[in-house]
């Protein structure tokens, strides 16, 4: 589950982020009349319509998979967390349809109309993370229900939807989908422009992805300082495994690096006071330690912490890097001519990739052992099916071929079109075979 | 009572609809894979591609809105389907990820060789996966799966009512995406390939609809529920199935085609619909009906709101959708 939720996410950055993407770009070739930003909106399109399939396909899985491998939590809170769901699915049903028709429309709809059909995928992107975070953020403050004698009753399942975890949570995930597919993006043209190839599709690429991710690099700090400051009230525990906070400090450090062995914090670097203005937003307020809570209900505090603190750095370099193109273009400089940048953003799709996956393994890893936070133990949860080895087994090898696959395919996308070719042929008409001139065909069919 | 019924009409109009759209983007993978080599095949397989290319995602959607509102309105009984059905669903699973995948890789490939790889993969799973999903209706159906817990894990879907259900599913499946196609190459004026998928459409929907009859007679005593229900609150329904089946092979012969389309539409319709009206008022047949297996009342109030919402939002957009895709401008070939 963790495999595909982890692969999912990626695929679900760009399916939230790169239609509203591909749309500045389109509006930027529409109003300026700006034939380069035409053909790479349609050639984004193009990717988007790749990523789309496989995320579609890794997001069934993870719909079956809810009740293949949780099946307790399903049968349990199936019907407490079902709405959001539901929604989520309405909007990705808008988004599946609304790119069939952008996809298939180019050349086929009056221009302006056309431009129109990516509006709706923008926005169904964002209500779709709002709901799918909705529920996760269900899970780690729970609300809507009552359990009574061990039965779940009283469910009110817009309380659900609307939880008080969900908009914080929610704007994080945003804010980091834009900041994935941006930089991701960003660092396909860092590459080619770091090759020699500095024509205006290369420039034009980089600035439009790179204000995304530079506006999203920028507030994310922001937000996650808003919704690490109300852990302290919801899940301490979390907040102290984030902090490595092993007993109660007040005022408490803020400790980089470090891990717990038997017990004792090693090779930590502590700040005075910073813990207690980060986490508290005051410099006396104490930071609840992990001695206050009984010892069964610890989460893996090593990984918990590391992974966040791999967030929280990355996410700050980012910004810092974005912070300090903007300021450079400001002052008349372009850091795109500068090699070391290039190739300090060609590593920035990783980068942000790393990011978001470290944030997500420190907020649900903190959350252990709970599923539920103080409801459900994730054992309870999850199904007694044997074999899930041989299970897990397969799907690393189904993930790995459609990796391959996917970056095999876009790579020849971009060589073809790099090699001239606008459109690319159906591969199973005969030209391709036919053809006298291999040229024609990008000179590397083999 | 009326709510829990209500949302497993809804929760039914999924499947049908995944079982139509879905069904024939499925079966076009026949077509497909028995097309021939990559030369003879190529004007066909561009078809497909062309055919299902924009609307294949939005029609997969179908699934998930039948999973989401299964869970959300019915969990028990959806995590009891889950972990007894689990080696169908997930090879099931297994062929709708290869399927999506390699469709998409296909229409991208960078040689030959590797389209070729891409469309085998695409192809067969397309062709596999309307069976294991048909098996797991047959174990529904045939009341093997229980109300709770876990039933068995291989004959609960190795029987003869599921067997029965993955063929009729992947013929059913082929019917259809025979259909569409046959009207689609017509109307891009491909007239020796809509003649080929005419002849090999029409042996299709013989060959299922004679199975279809066929599996009345197990079903009497490997799913007596459902057989009870087919002979005599669905009557209507098989028969209904039956004239449309028939009305589209003549239709088919005399090169019909868009009203083809319809009547076949119908008889998959009906026969769906028969197994739904057939095993009613059972949501796991002979287990747990709908009623009982039904969650908290306010979820079912809330999911019907968003079913409405859906009715109200996502079914013009995807009229609109299946229009564009029949215009002129649309019928042209990729540039």
């Amino acid at each position: 589950m963790a495999l595909s939720l982890g692969w999912h996410i990626i695929l679900a950055c760009f399916g939230v982020a790169f239609p509203a993407i591909i749309f500045a770009m389109h509006v930027i070739g529409l109003r300026r009349g700006n034939e380069h930003a035409l053909v790479l909106a349609q050639r984004w399109a193009k990717v988007s319509a790749v990523l789309f399939a496989i995320g579609a396909v890794s997001g069934t899985v993870l719909s079956f998979e809810m009740g293949l491998l949780w099946p307790g939590l399903m049968g349990t809170f199936g019907d407490v967390l079902g709405l959001p769901f539901a929604f989520e699915g309405l909007a990705f049903f808008l988004e599946a349809i609304f790119l069939g028709i952008y996809l298939y429309g180019w050349g086929r709809m009056p221009a302006k109309q056309h431009l129109l059909m990516i509006v709706p995928m923008a926005i169904t992107g964002v209500i779709g993370t709002y709901c799918v975070i909705a529920v996760n953020a269900w899970m780690n403050v729970p609300v809507g229900f009552k359990v009574v004698d061990g039965e779940v009753t009283d469910i009110e399942p817009w309380a659900v939807m609307f939880n008080p975890a969900a908009f914080w949570q929610f704007l994080h995930m945003w804010l980091a989908a834009y900041m994935v597919a941006g930089f991701a993006i960003a660092a396909v043209y860092a590459v080619g422009m770091l090759r020699g190839r500095r024509d205006e599709r290369h420039r034009l690429g980089f600035r439009v992805a790179m204000a995304f991710a530079s506006v999203s690099a920028v507030l994310q700090p922001f937000v996650g300082h808003l919704l690490g400051g109300r852990l302290a009230q919801w899940q301490p525990a979390k907040l102290a495994a984030f902090e490595l906070a092993t007993e109660t400090e007040q005022p408490a450090p803020l400790r980089l690096g470090g891990i717990l062995i038997d017990g004792e914090v090693r090779y930590a670097l502590d700040i005075p006071y910073l813990g207690s203005l980060i986490a508290r937003n005051s410099f006396n307020k104490p930071v609840v330690g992990l001695d206050e809570f009984p010892a069964d209900t610890h989460p893996p505090v090593n990984i918990t912490h590391l992974s966040f603190q791999l967030m929280v750095g990355l996410g700050t370099l980012l910004a810092l890097v974005a912070v300090v193109y903007w300021f450079a273009q400001w002052r008349g400089r372009d850091l795109a001519e500068w090699p070391w940048f290039l190739r300090f953003m060609a590593t920035g799709g990783v980068l942000a990739i790393v990011a978001m996956e470290a944030g997500w393994i420190a907020t649900e890893v903190g959350r252990q052992p709970w599923i539920v936070q103080d409801v459900m133990r994730t054992p309870e949860a999850a199904g007694d099916n044997p074999g899930l080895w041989w299970l897990l087994g397969a799907t690393t090898v189904v993930y790995t071929a459609m990796t391959i696959g996917a970056i095999v395919v876009l790579r020849s996308m971009a060589r073809r079109w790099r090699a001239g070719e606008t459109d690319l042929p159906s591969p199973y008409a005969p030209d391709p075979l036919g053809s006298e001139d291999p040229a024609a065909t990008g000179g590397e069919v083999r | 009572m009326m709510l829990a019924t209500t949302v497993a009409a809804a929760l039914f109009v999924g499947v049908l609809a995944y079982a139509i759209f879905g069904g024939a983007d499925f079966g076009s993978g026949f077509y497909d894979l028995t097309a021939g080599g990559s030369r003879k095949g190529a004007e066909l397989r561009t078809l497909v591609d062309h055919s299902i290319g924009p609307v294949w995602e939005a029609n997969h959607v179908w699934l998930i809105y039948v999973l989401v509102t299964w869970w959300t309105a019915f969990p028990e009984s959806f995590a009891s389907a889950m972990s007894t059905l689990i080696l169908p669903l997930l090879l099931a699973l297994l062929g709708i990820v290869l399927r999506g995948a390699s469709f998409a890789f296909r229409k991208y490939a960078a040689s030959l060789a590797q389209a070729r790889l891409f469309g085998i993969v695409f192809a067969t799973s397309s062709v596999v996966t309307p069976f294991f999903l048909g098996t797991v209706a047959g174990a529904i159906a045939s009341g093997r799966v229980p109300a709770e817990g876990r039933g068995d894990l291989w004959t609960s879907w190795l029987n003869p009512t599921s067997a029965f259900g993955g063929v009729i599913a992947v013929g059913t499946c082929a019917f259809l995406a025979g259909c569409f196609l046959c009207a689609d190459a017509a109307r891009g004026g491909h007239e020796r390939l809509s003649e080929q998928l005419r002849r090999r459409t029409i042996g299709v929907g013989l060959v299922t609809g004679a199975v279809v009859l066929a599996a009345l007679v197990p079903l009497e005593r490997d799913a007596p529920t459902l057989a009870d229900g087919l002979e005599t609150q669905a009557a209507p329904l098989v028969i209904a199935s039956a004239l449309a089946g028939v009305a589209t092979l003549v239709l088919l012969a005399r090169r019909r085609f868009s009203l083809a389309r319809v009547t076949a539409v119908v008889a998959v319709a009906a026969v769906v619909s028969g197994w739904g009206v057939g095993q009613y008022p059972w949501l796991l047949v002979d287990e747990v009906t709908i009623a009982d297996a039904a969650g908290a009342r306010a979820t079912l109030q809330a999911l019907l709101v968003a079913v409405g919402l859906a009715a109200v939002i996502v079914v013009p957009a995807l009229v609109y959708l299946y229009r564009l895709t029949q215009t002129e401008a649309w019928s042209r070939p990729d540039h």
